[in-house]
């Protein structure tokens, strides 16, 4: 299909391909096995200005948007949806400054986060505030033109890695949604330290981690946003993220169907290909359609978004779901094509069913996705009468 | 430290057809991509423009579509780079490149250091380096592995043997010809990619290099191809299996058939 992308996106997409085929696909089953961080891996997108495709030029990075991110994103996913990670979690800890820094807190913490040399992160979850974010317990008191913060982040991608954090804390608990408070926090700040690194069934080459701040004291100045507006910082964050994550789902279905349709060519049983079987073949033309109808719906959403539309929550949560669901589907058939071959770490398609997974729950699981959805719906039906 | 790397583009596979008629290589059809071993050339020379500063300048012998290479090399990060492409250096054998090249090089001028790969893997001649290290008069070293120093009108570099090394040291400006054991090159960076979309690459013709006409191209080449066959598959070794003392027996006995000693 034609996506209509410009020069410089296939440029984006040719560079984000050579990257992932010439120098991920050679470690992909390393990083997986041991579920070290591949730092490696992340100089070479650094080099390769892959990370600041969505920032400003005037603040270092190549001047796109959501799209340029989402291309480059599921080009990687396409070979390992875990390293891939380690750029769009980036993202999703940068938007917040991106949406609603300073020009000062711009100018101070999106250069290196541009160029890669520095990551970011988003701590929004807690054990008891996940698809419930009004359940955040992590306090931030006031203290003269200080905030004290107390309280433990939970399943933090890039946490540990990253120097850059937005952190989404209390600062005013009786007022529920409207007394969170938005701060960007640096990694080595007294109080500030990481807890557990989770072992995860998938994306494991990516890094889950516990922020904890004990009386970690934050200069008032570290505030993004408004004071009290922490809530719609995250919700606004993520609707801008969402697309991300789709695309790293797409990648992962895309990764998974090119490797099906290579190996239903190549494996004969009965005297003849197994693509030539209509049970097989059909699971190859359905993987196409499902990833074919995500891809556009991924691309038009991130259109809306560059195109600097205001509601983009249902598109946005509308990709999310959908690319996530389509990649846990063609994930799952990709392994039923390779049959017994597939449920073999040998081979690489149990590690995409495991990799897909995580899409349809970060980030706001699929079912907190519809029901975002379903809200915009009745909004848009009753704004009409 | 302005640096030359010369460049030369092949087909992107070792299985190349060969034209009955003309006796030289079929590139119709065949994808083309920068010499292997000319990528450690340029990443060497973005190394040392890296520490020292100065320019990497690009320089390649061939057809108008050569181009491509030369742009591949300034995404990579070279500076700039000229084509010398002409119907007249058509058929040149590696003493009329090494010509060619070295009234490129003459043409730039200000040059420190020129940087060639070993060879290409089409030829396989390894000729082309040290002949324009010849024609320009210039001292050389091939097979580098290493430069193990490098500043204004020096350089220190270790030359690979078969077996072991040696360290040579020269004054500026000097060619080397460097192996795949110097480093591993890099890829191109999204910045390097928009620069070269847009980079002019200049061409310069025979008129421009003020060439002599006569050893140029097919008429400047003393090689003479007479003949280019693919040569036959070498006969598969005999194994000698048993027990120690059988193969040893049999193994006297073979060598004593066949009169080898």
């Amino acid at each position: 299909m034609n996506y209509f992308l410009t020069d410089e996106q296939k440029m984006i997409i040719e560079l984000a391909h050579q990257v992932a085929v010439e120098k991920i696909a050679p470690v992909t089953e390393k990083y997986d096995e041991s579920g070290e961080f591949p730092w490696d891996i992340v100089k070479i997108l650094s080099d390769s200005d892959l990370f600041g495709l969505y920032i400003p030029e005037a603040y270092g990075g190549m001047g796109g948007g959501v799209l340029e991110l989402v291309i480059a994103v599921e080009e990687l996913s396409r070979v390992c949806g875990g390293i891939s990670l380690s750029l769009a979690a980036s993202a999703l800890g940068t938007f917040p400054i991106l949406l609603f820094g300073t020009d000062e807190q711009k100018k101070k913490y999106l250069p290196p986060l541009a160029k890669g040399t520095k990551l970011a992160a988003f701590g929004l979850t807690e054990a008891n505030a996940g698809s419930d974010a009004g359940g955040i317990e992590t306090t931030a008191k006031k203290d003269g033109d200080y905030f004290i913060l107390n309280g433990t982040k939970q399943w933090i991608t890039n946490g540990g890695e990253a120097e850059t954090y937005t952190v989404i804390a209390m600062t005013d608990k009786k007022k529920g949604a409207r007394g969170a408070t938005a701060f960007i926090l640096e990694k080595g700040m007294p109080g500030f330290s990481f807890g557990k690194k989770e072992n995860k069934m998938g994306i494991r080459a990516s890094a889950t981690r516990e922020l904890v701040f004990s009386d970690c004291k934050v200069p008032k100045d570290q505030i993004l946003g408004k004071e009290g507006k922490g809530f719609i910082v995250a919700m606004k964050t993520l609707d801008q993220s969402r697309p991300g994550v789709a695309a790293q789902a797409l990648g992962i279905a895309q990764g998974a169907f090119d490797r099906s349709i290579e190996y239903a060519r190549q494996r004969v049983q009965f005297g003849l290909p197994i693509i030539s079987f209509q049970a097989v073949n059909h699971m190859i033309a359905d993987m196409a359609i499902q990833i074919e109808a995500a891809r556009a719906l991924v691309y038009e959403c991130s259109r809306l978004i560059d195109s600097g539309a205001k509601d983009i929550s249902k598109l946005s949560a509308m990709s999310k779901v959908f690319a996530s669901d389509v990649a846990m589907k063609v994930t799952v058939d990709a392994v039923q094509v390779f049959g017994g071959y597939g449920y073999m770490k040998e081979y690489p398609v149990e590690k995409m069913m495991r990799d897909a997974k995580i899409t349809q729950i970060y980030e706001g699981t699929n079912q907190i996705q519809r029901n975002v959805i379903a809200q915009e719906l009745i909004k848009e039906q009753a704004s009409k009468k | 430290m302005n640096i030359v790397v010369c460049i030369k583009q092949v087909p992107g596979t070792t299985d190349v057809k060969i034209s009955e008629k003309t006796n030289t290589l079929i590139r119709e059809g065949v994808e083309s991509i920068i010499n292997p071993f000319d990528m450690y050339a340029i990443e060497e020379a973005l190394k040392i423009k890296e520490k020292m500063s100065g320019k990497v300048i690009i320089l390649c012998m061939g057809p108008p579509p050569a181009k491509e290479a030369i742009k591949e090399a300034i995404a990579m990060g070279a500076d700039e780079g000229i084509l010398l492409s002409d119907r007249a250096f058509a058929g040149s054998d590696t003493w009329a490149t090494a010509y060619t090249l070295s009234m490129g090089i003459r043409k730039i001028g200000a040059y420190d250091l020129i940087l060639c790969g070993k060879q290409a893997i089409d030829g396989d001649t390894a000729q082309v380096g040290p002949g324009v290290a010849e024609a320009l008069g210039l001292p050389f070293v091939a097979y580098v592995r290493k430069i193990e120093e490098i500043r204004e009108g020096y350089i220190r570099c270790d030359r690979m043997m078969e077996e072991g090394y040696e360290v040579i040291a020269m004054p500026l400006p000097a060619l080397i010809t460097v192996v795949k054991e110097i480093n591993e090159p890099r890829l191109p960076s999204l910045k390097g990619m928009l620069r070269a979309k847009k980079a002019e690459v200049a061409t310069w013709t025979a008129k421009d290099l003020s060439a002599e006409p006569a050893n140029l191209g097919l008429t400047g080449s003393p090689t003479q191809v007479m003949k280019i066959f693919s040569p036959p598959q070498r006969p598969g070794g005999e194994m000698i299996l048993g027990e120690i003392d059988e193969q040893v027996e049999k193994l006297v006995n073979r060598i004593r058939e066949l009169k080898i000693v």
